[in-house]
C-alpha cells in the first residue's frame, strides 16, 4: 500500500505552564533557573503536615484559556489526587483533576495550507507540575524540586488531527494563543509548553481507529512534525510487513532522529483517583466568569480576518502582524492614531519592512519599541501630505528609533522638509541644466533615460529633500521647452 | 465481592503501595484484609439511591490565595534533611526508564 | 495544699500572672514529675528540657518587665507527636520518621506558643494516629496511670496519660475516629474534638484528611475551653479551615453554665446493649444529673449507626494510603538502601521496614479500596453512606440541642488483650466514629468509675460549630458532680503513682 492509502489519526496532550509568580498550591516562587531546591516550602516538598492552598491567578489563566477556546466552563469543579510513585513527585500523588475538570469541549482554530480547520478539545484541566530528575552516569540520579508545584493546564485534543504538519500547526496556534492571553510564554525549550502525541494509522476510509502509541519527549516545534512523521512512517512499515502495533509509550530521541519504546518496570498504572479532601469544591461564580470574559482580548484569527477583510491586507502581511499580540496591538493603535483605515496598508509596510528589522536586530520586544504607535502614524501622515519624501522619511524613522522623538520635531530640527515649492525647484533645475549642456543635448536628441541624471543632480543640490515627482515634472518641462 | 483474596492479589496491592512484605506478613494480611473486606460488604445492603457522596463534613467552597511569592526554605537546609544528597540536589538510586531501540 | 502541677492550667496561668509562681519553677516541677514517673508510664517520646526552661525564663523576664505574654503564659503543655514542631524531632510514632526535625511549626502549635505556653515535649501515640490503645507506637506502649497493666487508649494515649498523671497542665491530641475522646475516657480527663475545620490541620501529620481534627485534652472543662479558644479559627494555610468567628469559649463555660431548658437526646442505637453494664450505669447516672439540672431528656434514633464502622474503616484507610504515599525515604525520614538497591526496592524496603503492622494493614486496605474497578463499590459507596449518617445527625438535631452517650463500650482493657484481632479493636470505636464522619464537635466528660477503679466517660455531641453548648453542658455537669475541688484539682487521682512533690508557691 502506498503511504496515502493510510490515514494518520493524531491527538495531542499539551501541558501549558501557567505564568504565575508563585506556585499552584503554595507561595514559593516559580522563577526559572534558580539554584536547585531553592524554591521549595513544606507544601512543595510534601513535608508531613503540609497542606495545599490554590492560587487564584492560576484559575484565572485557565479560565481565559477555556473561554478563548469556547469550552464549557464547569462552575463547580474538583481537584483529584493521581497516585504514582516517582522521585520527582514529592507527595506520591499529583494534585490534578479527573472526572470534574474545569473545561470541556471547545476547539482550537488553525489554518493549514490556507484552509481553515478546527481541532476539537476534549478537556482542559488544572494540575501541578512535578520536579525534575537529572539523569547522569553512575548508580544514582539527582532531583531538583524547583519545578514541583508550578501550575499547569493540560489541554487534551480529540484525535482530529490528520497529519504531522497539522500537529505542528496546532502547537503553533496554541503557542500563539497562550501568549496572546498572557497566561504563559509558551517557550517549548524551557518546558513551558510540552507535547505528548497519541498517534495511530488506519486504512483510508476505515472508521475504526488503529492501535495508538504515545510519543513523549518532544521538546521543540521542529520535532513535533519530525517525530510524528517518523512515528506514522514506522507504524505503516510495521503494518505493511504484517506486524501489529503495540500500545506503548515511545520516547523521541532528537539526536538519533528516532523513537524508542519505553519499557517501564510496573504494569499499567492504576492512578487510584479520588477527590482531594484537602481542597473543597472549586467554584467559578458569575462575577469571576464575567470578569474573565471581559478580560479576553480579540483573538488572532479574528484579527487576521479583520485585517484581510476590513483593511484589505494581503494574507501573509496579516499573518505576520497577528503573530504576536503586542505587534497586533501596536498596529491597531497606529491605525487608530492615523484615523482612517486607508492607513493600514502603509503602516503595515512600515512595520514589516522598517520596524521589525530594527527590533529584530536589537533583539527587542515590541513592548520595548522606542517609537510609539501614534508617532509612526504621524510619520505616515507626513509622507501623505508631501512634507517629506518617502526616502527622507526612512531617515526620519531611523532618528525616531534612535531618540524616541516625534517625526515633526526631527524634520524641523534637521531641516528635512521636502521641497515642493515649484518655483524654487525650477531655479535649481535650470542651473543644473545649464551646467550640463552635453547631457541636455543628449536628452533632447532622444536619450530620455538621462532624465535620471538630472533628477539625481537636483536631489544632490537639495540634499535629497526635493519632491522627486515634482523635480521630474519640472525637468521634463524645462528640457522639452 | 472480593471477600476471598488470593496471594497474587495481595502481592499486587503491596506493589502498588510499594510495601516489601515477608511471606508471613503476606499470609497474615491476606486473612486480615479478607475478614475486614467481608465486614465492609455490609455496606452493600444500604440503599444509597440518589444520595450524593459526602466529600466534606461541612460544606464549603475552595478559598483561593493571591499570587504572592513567600519566602522559600533555604536549599541547603532542605537537602541536608534528606537521607542522601549531592550539592543541593536530592540523590536517589538511578531512575531507569529503560528504552529499547526500534 | 495541692502541688502546683495539680492545679488546672487556668489556675497555673493565674498564679504565674500574679507572680506567686515563676514559670521556671513550674516548668522545673513538671520536668521533675516526668523524671519521677514517666519511665513507668511511657507517655513522653521526648522531653525538651532545655527548650522549655529557656522559654520559661523568657516568660518570667517578660512578666518582670510588665508585659502580658498571653493567656497561657508559663503554662507547661505537651503535644501529641503527630503535631509538627519546629526544631523538635517529630515522628508520628513511626520508625519511618525517626530523627526528622521539622523546619516549621504547625498552626495550632504556633498559636499555643504565641499564647505563652511552654512546650515540654512530644507525647506517645499509635503510629500515624492509627489505633485505639497506643500499642501501635514504634517506640513502646504507653500505660494507663490508673492501672499500669492497661492501655491508656489511643491514638492520643500519651496525651491522656500525661495530663491525668500531672506531667503536663494540658495537651493537644488529634481525633480521627475517637482518638481524643476514647483515651480521655479511659484516663478520666476532658477531651474535645472540635467541629471539622474549626481548628487548622496545617502541621498535623495527616492520617485521614476529611476526618482529622486537633483538640485539647485537659483535666477541666475550663482548661479545654481556653485551649480551644486559642487554637481555633481560620488559617490561610488550610483550605478546609472554616471562616467563622471563634466564640469566647472560656467565658461561655465560666459564666453560670446551665443546662436548664436544653434538650438532650439519647440515641437508641448507642444504648442498645453495646456497652458494659458498669459503663452504662455511670452514664445513666450522668443523665439523671442532667435531669436534676433542668435539661429535658428525649430518645432519638440514628438509624445508620451500625454502618459507621465499615464506612469509617473504608474511608479512613483509603485517605491514609494516599497521605502516607509521601513516606518514601527520598526527601526526609529514614531510607533503607544498601548500595546497589534499585529505586523500586528502595521504596519497597523503606516503607516495608519503616511502617508498623497496623499502618501496613490500613495502607493495603486503602489501596485496595481505591483501585479502579473497586472504587465505586467501596470508596464511593462509603462516601454515600457517610452522607446518610450525616443526615441522621441533622435530623436528630432538629429535635435536640445535644446528644449524650457512653464514649466507649468498655473501660480501659488490658495491654495485649485486643492486639491479635484488628476487628475487635476497631469495634471499640463504635460510639465515637459517627461524630467524625458527620464532622460534628464531640467531647468526653469523665462521669464515674468502674468497681475496679477505672474511669468511665460520657460523650456529648453538638451541632456543627456549636462547641459552646457542649462545653457549657460539660461544665454544668462537672460542677454538679463535684469532680473537681475549688482549685480545679480532680478529686479522685490515679492511685498507684507517687504524690506530686510539694512546692512552695
Amino acid at each position: 500500500m502506498t503511504a496515502s492509502a493510510w490515514e494518520p489519526v493524531i491527538g495531542l496532550e499539551v501541558h501549558v505552564q501557567l505564568g504565575t509568580a508563585s506556585k499552584a498550591f503554595s507561595g514559593s516562587s516559580t522563577r526559572f533557573g534558580a539554584e536547585p531546591n531553592s524554591l521549595t516550602d513544606p507544601t512543595v516538598l510534601g513535608l508531613p503536615g503540609s497542606l495545599p492552598v490554590f492560587n487564584r491567578q492560576a484559575l484565572e489563566h485557565a479560565l481565559l484559556l477555556g473561554l478563548a477556546t469556547r469550552c464549557r466552563i464547569r462552575r463547580e469543579s474538583r481537584f483529584a489526587r493521581k497516585h504514582y510513585f516517582y522521585p520527582d513527585l514529592p507527595k506520591g500523588y499529583q494534585i490534578s483533576q479527573y472526572d470534574e475538570p474545569l473545561c470541556e469541549g471547545g476547539a482550537i482554530e488553525l489554518s493549514v495550507g490556507g484552509a481553515q480547520h478546527s481541532v476539537r478539545l476534549t478537556r482542559i484541566h488544572l494540575e501541578e507540575d512535578a520536579g525534575k530528575s537529572i539523569h547522569q552516569p553512575g548508580a544514582t540520579s539527582l532531583l531538583d524540586l524547583n519545578r514541583a508545584g508550578v501550575p499547569l493546564c493540560e489541554v487534551v485534543s480529540e484525535p482530529d488531527i490528520r497529519s504531522a504538519e497539522e500537529a505542528a500547526e496546532y502547537m503553533r496556534a496554541l503557542h500563539q494563543l497562550v501568549r496572546y492571553l498572557g497566561i504563559s510564554d509558551g517557550d517549548m525549550e524551557k518546558g513551558q509548553l510540552r507535547c505528548d502525541a497519541n498517534v495511530s494509522v488506519r486504512p483510508r476510509g476505515q472508521s475504526a481507529l488503529g492501535t495508538r502509541t504515545e510519543l513523549k519527549n518532544i521538546n521543540s516545534f521542529r520535532f513535533v512534525q519530525k517525530a510524528i512523521e517518523h512515528e506514522i512512517a514506522r507504524q505503516i512499515r510495521v503494518l505493511e510487513s504484517g506486524g501489529r502495533i503495540v500500545q506503548e509509550t515511545r520516547l523521541w530521541d532528537a539526536d538519533a532522529g528516532l523513537s524508542r519504546s519505553m519499557r517501564s518496570k510496573e504494569e499499567a498504572e492504576d492512578y487510584r483517583y479520588f477527590p482531594d479532601p484537602d481542597l473543597p469544591v472549586l467554584v467559578v461564580d458569575d462575577e469571576l466568569f464575567e470578569a474573565m470574559r471581559q478580560r479576553l482580548p480579540e483573538l488572532p484569527m479574528a484579527r487576521y480576518r479583520r485585517y484581510v477583510d476590513a483593511w484589505g491586507l494581503a494574507a501573509d502581511d496579516a499573518r505576520v502582524l497577528t503573530g504576536e499580540r503586542s505587534l497586533s496591538d501596536f498596529f491597531d493603535a497606529a491605525v487608530a492614531a492615523y484615523g482612517d483605515a486607508a492607513g493600514a496598508k502603509p503602516l503595515a509596510n512600515w512595520i514589516q519592512s522598517e520596524l521589525l528589522r530594527e527590533l529584530n536586530r536589537d533583539v527587542r520586544a515590541v513592548d520595548a519599541c522606542p517609537i510609539a504607535p501614534a508617532q509612526l502614524a504621524a510619520l505616515v501622515r507626513l509622507v501623505d501630505q508631501g512634507a517629506v519624501s518617502g526616502k527622507i522619511a526612512k531617515q526620519v524613522f531611523g532618528e525616531m528609533y534612535r531618540t524616541g522623538a516625534a517625526p515633526e520635531a526631527i524634520i524641523e530640527r534637521e531641516g528635512l522638509t521636502q521641497i515642493s515649492d515649484e518655483a524654487a525647484l525650477e531655479g535649481i533645475a535650470r542651473s543644473v541644466i545649464e551646467a550640463n549642456p552635453g547631457q541636455a543635448a543628449g536628452y533632447r536628441s532622444g536619450k530620455t533615460k538621462l532624465i535620471g541624471f538630472f533628477v539625481g543632480q537636483v536631489m544632490k543640490q537639495t540634499g535629497g529633500q526635493a519632491n522627486p515627482q515634482l523635480v521630474n515634472q519640472v525637468l521634463e518641462r524645462l528640457l522639452a521647452g | 465481592m472480593a471477600a476471598l483474596l488470593n496471594r497474587e492479589e495481595v502481592e499486587e496491592i503491596a506493589l502498588l503501595a510499594r510495601l516489601a512484605l515477608t511471606d508471613d506478613e503476606i499470609e497474615r494480611l491476606r486473612g486480615d484484609l479478607a475478614a475486614i473486606l467481608a465486614y465492609m460488604d455490609t455496606l452493600q445492603d444500604v440503599d444509597t439511591t440518589g444520595v450524593a457522596p459526602m466529600t466534606h463534613a461541612v460544606p464549603m467552597h475552595l478559598r483561593l490565595r493571591a499570587d504572592e511569592v513567600d519566602a522559600s526554605l533555604p536549599a541547603e537546609q532542605v537537602v541536608t534533611s534528606a537521607p542522601a544528597y549531592v550539592d543541593t540536589y536530592f540523590e536517589v538510586p538511578k531512575i531507569i526508564d529503560t528504552a529499547t531501540g526500534e | 495544699m495541692p502541688a502546683p502541677i495539680q492545679l488546672s492550667a487556668v489556675e497555673q496561668a493565674r498564679q504565674i500572672k500574679a507572680r506567686r509562681l515563676s514559670a521556671r519553677a513550674l516548668t522545673e516541677a513538671h520536668l521533675a514529675r516526668i523524671e519521677a514517673i514517666d519511665a513507668r508510664i511511657g507517655a513522653f517520646l521526648r522531653v525538651d528540657a532545655a527548650g522549655a526552661l529557656a522559654r520559661a525564663d523568657a516568660i518570667d523576664a517578660a512578666i518582670a518587665r510588665g508585659e502580658d505574654p498571653g493567656p497561657l503564659a508559663g503554662v507547661p503543655i505537651a503535644l501529641k507527636d503527630i503535631l509538627v514542631t519546629q526544631g523538635l524531632e517529630t515522628t508520628a510514632g513511626s520508625r519511618i520518621l525517626a530523627g526528622w526535625v521539622p523546619p516549621y511549626d504547625g498552626t495550632a502549635v504556633a498559636r499555643l506558643r504565641a499564647a505563652g505556653a511552654i512546650v515540654l515535649g512530644k507525647l506517645n501515640l499509635d503510629e500515624f494516629a492509627m489505633g485505639s490503645s497506643n500499642e501501635n507506637s514504634a517506640f513502646g506502649p504507653c500505660r494507663n496511670p490508673w492501672d499500669l497493666t492497661r492501655v491508656p487508649g489511643g491514638s492520643s494515649g500519651g496525651s491522656a496519660a500525661a495530663v491525668v498523671s500531672f506531667q503536663c497542665a494540658a495537651a493537644l491530641g488529634t481525633d480521627t475516629g475517637g482518638s481524643i475522646r476514647q483515651p480521655a475516657a479511659f484516663c478520666g480527663i476532658v477531651g474535645v474534638k472540635p467541629t471539622y475545620g474549626r481548628v487548622s490541620r496545617y502541621g498535623v501529620i495527616a492520617f485521614a484528611s476529611s476526618l482529622d481534627q486537633v483538640g485539647p485534652m485537659a483535666r477541666t472543662v475550663e482548661d479545654a475551653a481556653l485551649l480551644l479558644e486559642i487554637i481555633a479559627g481560620r488559617d490561610p494555610h488550610d483550605a478546609t479551615s472554616i471562616d467563622a468567628p471563634v466564640p469566647a469559649y472560656r467565658d461561655a463555660v465560666t459564666s453560670q453554665a446551665s443546662v436548664r431548658g436544653l434538650t438532650i437526646g439519647l440515641p437508641d442505637e448507642y444504648f442498645a446493649g453495646g456497652a458494659d453494664p458498669e459503663v452504662l450505669a455511670a452514664v445513666e447516672e450522668a443523665v439523671r444529673v442532667y435531669q436534676r439540672l433542668g435539661a429535658e431528656i428525649v430518645r432519638v434514633s440514628l438509624p445508620h449507626t451500625a454502618h459507621a464502622l465499615p464506612t469509617y474503616y473504608l474511608l479512613a484507610p483509603a485517605e491514609a494510603s494516599s497521605n502516607l504515599a509521601r513516606y518514601d525515604g527520598v526527601r526526609y525520614g529514614q531510607r533503607q538502601a544498601q548500595p546497589g538497591t534499585s529505586l523500586l526496592d528502595m521504596y519497597r524496603e523503606t516503607r516495608g521496614a519503616g511502617f508498623g503492622t497496623e499502618v501496613k494493614r490500613r495502607i493495603m486496605l486503602g489501596t485496595f479500596a481505591l483501585r479502579s474497578g473497586y472504587y465505586d463499590a467501596y470508596y464511593a459507596k462509603a462516601q454515600k453512606v457517610r452522607a446518610l449518617i450525616h443526615r441522621d445527625f441533622e435530623r436528630a438535631f432538629e429535635r435536640v440541642d445535644l446528644l449524650l452517650s457512653p464514649t466507649t463500650p468498655t473501660a480501659a482493657f488490658a495491654l495485649g488483650e485486643k492486639t491479635q484481632n484488628p476487628l475487635d479493636m476497631y469495634r471499640g470505636d463504635i460510639f465515637t466514629l459517627g461524630c467524625n464522619l458527620a464532622g460534628l464537635p464531640g467531647m468526653n466528660v469523665p462521669c464515674g468509675f468502674t468497681g475496679a477503679g477505672l474511669p468511665v466517660g460520657m460523650q456529648l455531641l453538638a451541632r456543627p460549630l456549636d462547641e459552646v453548648t457542649m462545653l457549657r453542658a460539660a461544665a454544668a455537669y462537672e460542677r454538679e458532680a463535684g469532680t473537681l475541688d475549688e482549685r480545679g484539682v480532680p478529686v479522685r487521682q490515679p492511685p498507684g503513682l507517687p504524690a506530686p512533690a510539694e512546692v512552695s508557691l
